[in-house]
């Protein structure tokens, strides 16, 4: 769509026509946002799929997923342990929930598993 | 020449000259600094020097850099929709100093700003943060609403939630770790197979010659694979920029 607007005017256009095409232009930008206002609202993207553009960098984006879940799970688990003096419960709970929430992000992004928002219509 | 060279000593830095002090720390310009000045400064010359003329029949730069927007703008668009074309700016810098980074990184004996753990943490967290302020910003306590999916059962409704927060908090950390570790992973393995050809010439002389022809081709290979991961990883970052923002587009409905 960006074709409409890049103006497809002459490049030997003279200077005194400057006039005459900016306003044809101005024209032209109020008709699209006529359009576009018709339209529907865009649809929200669909789950997973738009990511896709290759299939290496979707496999070297999970690569990190699960292993991060992990970490920052444990990494909540110490320090409320530290700050709450429950130790050991914090960690072994959270790794626990670190892991769940790792593999969350791993099925997120493989696409198998939807979107919060997409789940919720 | 150092034969058996330390692999790691290559994301060493150096300090130059210090700057200034912050609470007793001394701020230095260091080797990491000056890349990243040098990134910043070939994106602006690339940029600026390629959009001055403006023609409507672009020179070779000019679809360079038209190229590049029209590849970000679309991926905003595919990820986000319309109006997440207001986070251009961010992405569009985020992705130029990743990747030319990455890019002048390969080039023998500089030095790979994003193999700093650092460096990519701070890119993952401004846009952590700038995803948690717009979120709350626009669209108030509804933006928690994406740490409670709804059409969950209200009994294990708060493991759910605590398992979204912790996949939330899990996000900067692969999103810098995964840049990190591919950068780091690819330099100290092309430092690797170098020093083993340095290392059979320096052992057996004219023999090594000929040995080293096998590390010095794999090594090339190798750099063929490194400039494929620099681009790769600039993009891989780029969107997963781009869906975290959406999040604070639309959190939940």
């Amino acid at each position: 769509m960006s074709d409409d607007t890049s103006g497809q005017g002459d490049p030997g256009r003279r200077p005194s026509d400057e006039a005459d095409l900016s306003a044809r232009l101005q024209r032209l930008g109020d008709r699209l946002g006529q359009v576009r206002a018709s339209q529907p609202a865009e649809p929200t993207p669909d789950a997973g799929a738009p990511s896709d553009r290759s299939g290496m960098a979707r496999g070297l984006r999970l690569s990190s997923e699960l292993v991060a879940g992990v970490v920052v799970g444990g990494a909540v688990g110490y320090a409320l342990d530290y700050w709450l003096g429950i130790r050991p419960w914090g960690i072994i709970v959270f790794v626990l929930l670190g892991f769940a929430a790792g593999i969350v992000n791993l099925m997120r992004s493989a696409g198998i598993l939807a979107k919060p928002e997409d789940r919720a219509h | 020449m150092a034969v058996a060279a330390n692999p790691i000593e290559q994301f060493e830095i150096h300090n130059y000259f210090p700057v200034f002090k912050i609470a007793g720390h001394q701020i230095s310009f260091t080797d990491s600094a000056v890349f990243m000045v040098l990134a910043v400064v070939l994106t602006a010359a690339l940029m600026l020097g390629a959009t001055s003329g403006r023609r409507l029949v672009p020179t070779r730069m000019q679809s360079v850099a038209e190229i590049l927007y029209e590849f970000i703008a679309d991926m905003i668009r595919s990820t986000t929709g319309e109006h997440g074309l207001k986070f251009f700016p961010l992405v569009f810098s985020v992705f130029m100093f990743v990747l030319i980074s990455n890019l002048v990184g390969l080039i023998p004996y500089s030095f790979s700003v994003t193999s700093q753990v650092i460096v990519t943490a701070s890119l993952a967290l401004l846009v952590f943060f700038t995803v948690i302020i717009h979120g709350f910003v626009h669209h108030g306590l509804h933006f928690l609403k994406l740490f409670v999916p709804s059409g969950v059962p209200i009994l294990i409704l708060p493991m759910i939630a605590v398992i979204e927060l912790l996949s939330f908090l899990a996000r900067p950390v692969s999103h810098s770790l995964r840049l990190f570790a591919n950068i780091l992973a690819g330099h100290i393995t092309l430092n690797l197979v170098g020093s083993f050809a340095a290392m059979m010439i320096a052992a057996f002389g004219v023999v090594g010659w000929l040995g080293a022809t096998l590390p010095v081709a794999f090594a090339v290979a190798l750099f063929a694979l490194e400039l494929l991961v620099a681009l790769l990883q600039a993009y891989v970052f780029a969107i997963l920029t781009c869906i975290y923002l959406n999040d604070s587009l639309h959190p939940g409905h």
